[in-house]
């Protein structure tokens, strides 16, 4: 048995587990915060670890792939979820051709239209949470997700996710946006321009800042 | 006496219940910081009220500053006011005299943030460089911290300020004023957790249906005010506690900065210090003279602006009583 922390958050720790009855497993566990009193703290961390779980489901719903999720445990507030093998969309970019890419992309921005769509804003959307796996691209990471519908919050959404396209992403990043955009499009439909254009607000406001100083 | 190359300023502070005037030198030598609370009869700040407070007592406290600081006004270099945000008619007050004086002087005058004014004031009274900044009063609930140029807010307040939470839960549940100590102290003997609405959304906070919960609760009269107390402190800190704790994370900021005049509570500061300690950061606290509103922090931020070159022209020096904390172009740092 191997129980490796993979990575130690503000919200919560992700545990590596290769033999939990038998399934290699992800678990997300939100730990104690001593700051604050203990009864507060137990309930939020239960109410948060099945908000999450739900938004999980909820996201599987609107067809974009999520883990399959095992057990979810509300005393040691754990979400214990499947492995999901493959490689991050962040990793894979500089490794596949244009043309893959362009592919990948328009699968992504159609996942995100998906969600969108449904209500769902993921609240973290950057190519480090989506992990290709076979040929389907699952997202992970809702821990920041809400439901809403608000052109803002999906404006939000979209805008971090260029961010990363120019930073991250700096070489392919026009194919990419690109490729993005016209597969949220298709889910979409009439209300992307309305998101698109709300990008563009959320960009200028920081544009402003750049011209100012 | 103070050297001719100095630059002095006098600040002046009136965005609500607090008056002050400040001076301050350019090497961050605080001459002076007269402070005066306009305490309402009864019920909150009326915002008429307290801009008349004012107006009666401003004349006497620039003297009583200037008397404080054994400087001659002629060697004042300039005049800073409070321009927002804040109430509409105490910032007036503040702002009118600001520039009678300056006109009288015929010295600069310079327009600064009440918000940001905090936090710089908090910076030189602690030495804090770059820190994550809870700043928590009877007006304001802000988390922020600088990034490419301004003071980025991260979380915040969608109604009312924590302060105005405790104030009027204090007012109802009959407490001596001001209500945050009182329910400190009360808190202090609560054993008992009474379930609250604990209301983060996101990275925001909202506070008043905390404030109607546990005023009803008060109401109903099965509740000892000790754990109705104690479930206020540490609802509404725990919900100032994690969206401190995120920005921290977020912005991998290694130092935290207490400040406002909630600030002062004892449970808060030592919230804040172990979440600062759990994420590797410094704690800061600024003393209460200074996190409180006050004259001197106008003043400094003055300081920091008229030597970036900032002048606020008496034509346009109109105030401003919804000016974010993130609308203003930080040049000092």
């Amino acid at each position: 048995m191997v129980i490796k922390l993979l990575a130690k958050g503000a919200e919560a720790d992700l545990i590596l587990d290769d033999d939990w009855n038998g399934r290699k497993v992800l678990i997300k566990r939100r730990g104690v915060k001593n700051y604050r009193h203990q009864d507060i703290d137990r309930e939020l961390r239960k109410l948060r670890t099945f908000h999450e779980a739900s938004i999980l489901h909820r996201a599987k719903e609107a067809g974009v792939p999520t883990p399959l999720i095992y057990m979810v445990d509300p005393v040691n507030t754990e979400i214990v979820m499947e492995f999901v093998d493959g490689v991050k969309v962040r990793d894979l970019v500089s490794q596949i051709s244009g043309e893959e890419n362009r592919s990948l992309f328009k699968l992504i921005g159609r996942m995100a239209g998906n969600l969108h769509s449904a209500g769902i804003i993921h609240g973290d959307l950057t190519t480090s949470n989506m992990i290709k796996s076979h040929d389907r691209v699952v997202f992970i990471d809702f821990g920041l997700g809400e439901v809403s519908s608000e052109s803002e919050k999906r404006g939000v959404d979209l805008n971090l996710m260029r961010r990363m396209l120019n930073s991250t992403h700096y070489e392919e990043r026009e194919l990419l946006q690109s490729a993005f955009d016209e597969g949220y499009r298709d889910t979409m439909g009439l209300e992307a321009e309305g998101v698109f254009q709300r990008v563009e607000e959320i960009k200028r406001r920081g544009r402003y800042i750049d011209k100012e100083s | 006496m103070t050297q001719l190359s100095q630059i002095i300023c006098l600040g002046v502070e009136s965005t609500a219940d607090n008056l002050g005037v400040g001076i301050v030198t350019s090497e961050g030598k605080i001459l002076a910081n007269e402070v005066m609370v306009h305490v309402p009869s009864t019920g909150g700040i009326h915002p008429r009220e307290a801009a008349r407070h004012h107006s009666e007592n401003i004349g006497k406290l620039i003297q009583q500053a200037i008397e404080r600081a054994k400087l001659e006004p002629s060697e004042i270099t300039f005049i800073s006011f409070a321009q927002g945000p804040g109430l509409g008619p105490c910032l007036r007050t503040g702002a009118t005299s600001a520039r009678a004086l300056a006109v009288y002087l015929k010295i600069p005058l310079v327009g600064v943030n009440h918000c940001v004014s905090h936090i710089e004031i908090g910076r030189l009274a602690t030495g804090a460089i770059s820190p994550i900044t809870l700043y928590v009063s009877g007006g304001n609930t802000l988390i922020s911290g600088f990034e490419s140029g301004r003071y980025r807010v991260y979380g915040e307040t969608l109604d009312i300020a924590i302060g105005n939470c405790l104030d009027t839960f204090a007012r109802a549940a009959g407490l001596e004023y001001p209500g945050g100590p009182a329910i400190e102290s009360k808190a202090a003997n609560g054993t008992k957790l009474i379930s609250l609405p604990y209301a983060v959304k996101g990275m925001d906070l909202s506070f008043s249906g905390l404030m109607t919960a546990v005023t009803n609760a008060f109401k109903t009269g099965n509740y000892r005010i000790e754990d109705l107390c104690y479930s206020l402190q540490e609802t509404g800190y725990a919900m100032l506690g994690e969206v401190t704790e995120r920005a921290l994370a977020h912005t991998g900021k290694k130092e935290l900065l207490l400040t406002g005049g909630v600030g002062a509570n004892r449970r808060l500061r030592a919230m804040m210090k172990e979440i600062a300690e759990e994420q590797g950061a410094k704690p800061y606290f600024v003393p209460i003279d200074l996190a409180a509103d006050n004259g001197a922090m106008i003043a400094w931020t003055g300081i920091l602006a008229y030597t970036h070159g900032i002048r606020t022209p008496i034509e346009t020096s109109i105030i401003k009583s919804k000016w974010r904390l993130d609308e203003v172009e930080i040049p000092w740092l």
